[in-house]
């Protein structure tokens, strides 16, 4: 059973206690401890169930690639799954919660796993989908589904503040072990700026764990000395609690800072996104001890034998009182030695290489323990936790086995570099037989756009394997890449030794003819329980690609990414299909190395900032006058105003009758204002419209539409003409962005020599639309400018001040009546807005919204970009033949239109529509032909592009495309609706309300 | 002037290490045309004192500034009630000059940002090097703030002033309270 130990623990603080909960339970650990040494310090060997099977599983390592120590943490606000207890600083107070726990932890669940073994092999979402497709829905998808929850989504609003930071350094180096050190001290040196992050909260990674000596010390001097230099020079940044997430394109880097997880209380942002440029990256990331795959070493108390050394000494805790060491490297040795001066027990160290003579195993040779060699472990014996190992030969079957009582087992595979940020942006691998790892190919490294090598590895991420050679490879790496950088560096390496080790010897399955019964107990994806059975299944069943088995088995699909499975994994893979490791191939390493909060992805992008609102100069107003919102692009428009208890329909219908009858005012400020000047305006007009603009007169404004080289309408607006070179162009209130990028493509890329300046000015004007047959009448109230008939005829503007404001009047109009267009500063334009309803208080002045301007422009019959145009609609669908010039060369849509298709008389054509009971038409309802199509459907020949209550003529109003619509005029048809019913509508003019536009023109 | 307001009435917050604020009202033209054109400089200078600036620079006089915003753009900073004025002058000097000035004062918000956390402030929303080596006075700098277009620029006390489009100014100003709020990253 796994204990705190009477002393030691280089990171803990024995004197100040920490209380934490697990599953509700009261547990104390110590300042310093991980989630996982203060869970392994309380015995607690089971930390969570596994996903398939349910296979008790307890920690396995101390690091990031642990697979099984996954908690919710936190409660309510600051509720997270899926954290790992190995990477979770303890705090006090802290909670968690194993997830994953059915039926509990405790619980021997044996036999329910016996069951679902048969039920999950390899691939068994793919077969379980195609037979028999009942049973997935039914039994398969619930039983599953509740077996293989994992960690639950929180419930309640995050209540932490996250954020970015961009930084741009000449490197970055990721990673702070001695390697990252060595490297940031040599390029520092160099003057160039430089940000070394590691992931953990302390520096020196694991040398110090591993008795690594630097410069006749032991490696915590130099990494305390190193640490010291670096903190005074003012080019080197150090963070830790910053992981180097992902590498991308140009030097682009993502680290994510976790700056108050371990003190949840601490003011200020939980995680911070570092998005870094760096010139030059070097990745110092260290390796990972692999598991080895023998039967049972999924069971609570079979740990990594690193991750054993590292209990021991960083926190002064062991994984049980009697260790067995299974390896097939000398480096595992070094667990056994750190037991023995801790005061444990290790019965055996199990090497399954035949001969071993090298310093490390003949020291533990002399410390008493029996040393097995040419050995294997059969299987693990125990339920819940390790009870003893089976001892066989390792090159047979294994036979019955000899037992050896122990509670824990520490095993070594072999180590892999971690190459995943080197790999993230292209960088290659190579195979090493010696070590038996990938590791990364200097010659195909991660280039920038010059193909210049902009990723570079330092120390045992390179393969570097020994404390002198990982310090020689870090310098030569650091003066590398700050050279790259542009500085003069030279590399001057801390003086180490290596030590000297046995060579270690490759092994995938344990025994080596091990027998079904064991391989499908040897675990090589622990999250996801993929055993050496199910690849090898795999195999058989036709896969030979590692990235298509990956997704057949999920092997290396949990959130650990298969940091401990993927080389066990495409061995065994390789080993099925008589393949070498190499041929086969790893599968891809996408970032984030680790997964990184959502909420350091949102950043400072929640609540109201989520996303950008544009807000007209009248937006207050409107919100204090019962404004019902509706999204037009980025800005909020009122789609109308309620009045104390009205519904929304009542508001529209009183804001049309007002108008109609009397005066209205829009807030039209979100209308684009495109200027565009120069002596080619006219002629670039020309070419953007369907008709004619350069023959406007100043002072005189023309509704024009535009169209994409399709030929289809693209947005529609009234053209002002201000002087010779100027035109003033209003667009859509969604189009003026996507409009003004339109008018600088033509012109930077087509002609380009044609002198026109565009400028988007539609945020400095706000808008008034005073509308309605009162609408001179306010404006005369106000002063300050003739706007009779006579001075400022319809279609016509005119600049001046009203009330001692400047403005610009267009006579403009979109609802039918008599109608002003007033363009205002848009600092003054709220107070010019007051002024008009104070003036218009005697004639009932309404504000109107959206969707008044809407029914009033349907009643005139007027088209609107969105409605009756979808993309596929040409102005003379829409009967706006009056609107294309024919005088004109060419226009953009102009050689379209005149394809056969466009030309068309079949094509659906714009008309009213009028239903014969007076109701409203389901809007874009279609219009029934006769008969069926070839795919049995009802054949169509139309339908509703915009449908409306007209309370000015007290009946439904529409318009449609109707094929020949035009030619049919008083015809009735049929629409479908929604319920399977028809309703019958009469074709009509489009313009339902004075067609002779005298009102507007008064 | 009585009645013109700036978009957000002159909010401002305090948070550990800078401050945020809207500033007053300030004229601003935008003038495009051939930046090579000597007539066109002359203009320049003649109106506001300054001579054209480099690319990505400011140059300063008084109370009027000019920023290069693009290879055929400047941005005239002028007082407020001169906007009107300035582009008439330039309309007029500039007679047969092929250009464009318009009037943008009232299509922008304005902020400051002071304190000494102000660059860290804008790091956390704008992917520029706002360290001192890379960002320092005499620099115009068009980028976004989170999502929004911004421009910035930085004088010899370190107080920053940025401005966005006048619509976006409320999430402008969310957006620098929320990285104001926080404190020092102790990066640049």
């Amino acid at each position: 059973m796994s204990h705190r130990l009477p002393q030691g623990g280089r990171l803990v603080n024995r004197d100040a206690p920490v209380g934490f909960t697990f599953d509700s339970k009261r547990m104390q650990g110590l300042e310093g401890d991980t989630l996982a040494s203060a869970l392994l310090a309380n015995g607690q060997g089971i930390v969570n169930r596994s996903y398939k099977y349910h296979r008790p599983r307890g920690i396995l390592a101390s690091g990031p690639e642990e697979p099984n120590a996954l908690v919710g943490l936190g409660q309510g606000k600051r509720f997270e799954p899926d954290q790992r207890a190995t990477t979770t600083e303890l705090f006090d107070g802290l909670s968690a919660m194993s997830q994953n726990a059915w039926p509990s932890l405790g619980f021997d669940a044996m036999a329910v796993n016996q069951w679902f073994a048969s039920m999950m092999p390899a691939g068994f979402y793919y077969k379980t989908f195609i037979w028999p497709r009942s049973f997935w829905m039914h039994i398969y998808e619930p039983v599953i589904r509740e077996a293989a929850a994992s960690g639950l989504p929180p419930k309640e609003e995050d209540c932490d503040t996250y954020e970015h930071f961009h930084a741009f350094v000449d490197l970055l180096i990721v990673g702070g072990g001695i390697a990252g050190l060595q490297a940031a001290l040599t390029a520092g040196k160099s003057g160039a700026t430089v940000m070394l992050v590691e992931q953990a909260a302390h520096w020196g990674g694991r040398a110090p764990v591993d008795g690594a000596e630097i410069e006749g010390q032991p490696a915590e001097v130099w990494i305390n000395e190193t640490l010291q230099t670096l903190g005074t020079m003012k080019n080197v940044r150090l963070r830790t609690r910053c992981m180097g997430a992902g590498v991308y394109d140009h030097g682009y880097a993502l680290a994510y800072e976790r700056l108050t997880d371990h003190a949840p209380e601490a003011e200020g942002p939980r995680h911070r996104l570092w998005k870094i440029r760096a010139r030059q990256i070097v990745t110092a990331t260290g390796a990972i001890e692999r598991p080895l795959s023998f039967a049972g070493n999924d069971l609570p108390g079979v740990m990594l034998a690193s991750a054993v050394r590292d209990y021991v000494v960083n926190f002064g805790v062991a994984p049980g009182h009697r260790t067995v060491i299974v390896t097939n490297n000398d480096d595992a040795y070094r667990t056994a030695l750190t037991l023995i001066d801790a005061g444990l027990e290790v019965p055996v160290v199990i090497d399954v290489r035949d001969r071993v003579n090298s310093p490390l195993a003949r020291e533990v040779s002399r410390r008493g323990v029996a040393v097995e060699t040419g050995a294997a472990v059969m299987k693990v014996k125990g339920k819940k936790g390790v009870e003893g190992v089976m001892l066989c030969r390792a090159n047979g079957t294994g036979g019955a086995g000899a037992p050896v009582e122990c509670d824990s087992v520490a095993m070594s595979g072999g180590w892999s570099p971690v190459v995943h940020l080197w790999s993230h942006c292209g960088g290659k691998l190579t195979w090493s037989d010696e070590n038996a790892h990938f590791h990364p190919d200097p010659n195909r490294a991660p280039t920038g756009a010059e193909g210049e090598v902009f990723v570079r590895t330092a120390g045992i991420a390179s393969g570097a394997m020994g404390t002198g050679s990982v310090l020689q490879d870090a310098s030569a790496a650091g003066a590398a890449a700050a050279r790259a950088a542009g500085f003069t560096a030279k590399s001057a390496a801390a003086r180490a030794a290596d030590a000297e080790e046995a060579p270690m010897k490759p092994v995938w399955v344990m025994p080596e003819q091990a027998l079904p019964e064991l391989r499908s107990k040897m675990f090589l994806d622990f999250q996801n329980d993929v055993k050496v059975s199910d690849v090898q299944l795999a195999a058989q069943e036709g896969y030979e690609s590692v990235e298509l088995t990956k997704r057949y088995t999920t092997l290396g699909m949990a959130n650990d990414q298969g940091k401990l499975s993927n080389i066990n994994g495409l061995a065994i893979l390789a080993g099925s299909l008589g393949a070498e490791i190499p041929q086969v191939g790893t599968t891809t390493f996408r970032p984030p190395y680790q997964p990184i909060s959502f909420g350091s992805i949102a950043g400072e992008a929640r609540g109201e900032i989520f996303q950008p609102l544009r807000r007209t100069p009248m937006h207050e107003w409107h919100e204090a006058n019962g404004a019902y919102w509706e999204p037009v692009g980025h800005w909020r428009r009122p789609y109308c105003y309620q009045q104390p208890g009205e519904t929304i329909e009542q508001a529209v219908q009183r804001e049309v009758r007002t108008t109609r009858a009397s005066l209205g005012l829009l807030d039209a400020s979100t209308l684009g204002k495109l200027v565009v000047k120069g002596p080619d305006a006219g002629r670039f007009l020309d070419m953007l419209y369907t008709n004619k603009m350069s023959t406007l007169k100043p002072g005189r404004c023309r509704y024009g539409l535009m169209c994409n080289e399709n030929g289809f309408l693209s947005d529609d607006g009234v053209v002002a003409r201000i002087d010779e070179d100027t035109f003033l162009c209003h667009t859509t209130s969604g189009g003026a962005d996507r409009i003004h990028g339109w008018m600088e493509d033509w012109l930077q890329c087509e002609w380009w020599d044609w002198k026109v300046y565009v400028a988007n000015v539609t945020e400095q004007c706000g808008q008034i639309a005073v509308v309605g047959p009162n609408a001179r009448k306010v404006l005369e109230r106000l002063g300050g400018m003739d706007v009779s008939r006579q001075a400022l005829p319809f279609m016509g503007w005119a600049d001046g001040e009203l009330a001692g404001t400047p403005v610009r009047i267009y006579r403009i109009s979109f609802s039918g009546e008599l109608s002003y267009e007033i363009a205002v500063p848009a600092g003054r334009a709220r107070a010019l807005w007051d002024k008009l309803f104070a003036a218009g208080v005697e004639f009932g002045a309404t504000a109107y919204g959206t969707e008044a301007l809407h029914i009033m422009r349907a009643e005139k019959g007027f088209i609107m970009i969105g409605d009756e145009t979808d993309g596929t609609v040409i102005p003379q669908d829409l009967g706006l033949d009056w609107a294309i010039s024919k005088k004109k060369d060419d226009y953009l849509g102009k050689r379209a239109q005149q394809r056969s298709f466009m030309t068309s008389p079949d094509r659906w054509k714009l008309v009213g529509l009028e239903t014969l009971d007076g109701s409203v038409l389901p809007d874009g309802a279609y219009a029934l032909g006769e008969g069926d199509n070839a795919n049995g459907q009802r054949n169509t020949i139309g339908r509703v592009t915009s449908s409306y209550h007209s309370p000015t003529l007290g009946r439904g109003i529409a318009m449609g495309l109707v094929k020949h619509g035009p030619d049919r005029m008083g015809e009735v048809i049929r629409f479908g609706k929604t319920d399977g019913g028809t309703i019958e509508a009469k074709i009509v003019s489009p313009v339902f309300y004075d067609p002779d536009g005298e009102k507007q023109d008064v | 002037m009585s009645d013109a307001m700036t978009a957000l009435n002159g909010a401002s917050m305090q948070g550990p290490v800078a401050a945020v604020r809207e500033a007053a009202l300030q004229g601003m033209v935008l003038l495009r045309g051939d930046l090579a054109d000597e007539t066109l400089a002359a203009v320049v200078k003649d109106l506001t004192g300054c001579d054209l600036p480099g690319q990505r620079e400011m140059v300063q006089a008084g109370n009027t500034a000019v920023a290069w915003m693009s290879p055929d753009e400047l941005l005239l900073l002028v007082p407020y009630e001169e906007a009107g004025t300035t582009v008439a002058s330039l309309s007029q000097a500039l007679e047969g000059v092929y250009h464009l000035a318009v009037d943008v004062s009232d299509a922008r918000a304005l902020f400051r940002i002071s304190g000494e956390g102000a660059r860290e402030v804008l790091a956390r929303l704008c992917p520029v090097d706002l360290s001192p080596a890379a960002f320092g006075p005499g620099e115009m700098r068009r980028s976004r703030l989170a999502q929004v277009p911004a421009a910035f620029w930085i004088d010899e006390t370190g107080t920053i002033s940025l401005v966005c489009f006048r619509s976006v100014a409320g999430y402008a100003f969310g957006a620098l309270s929320a990285a104001a709020e926080s404190g020092p990253v102790n990066f640049l």
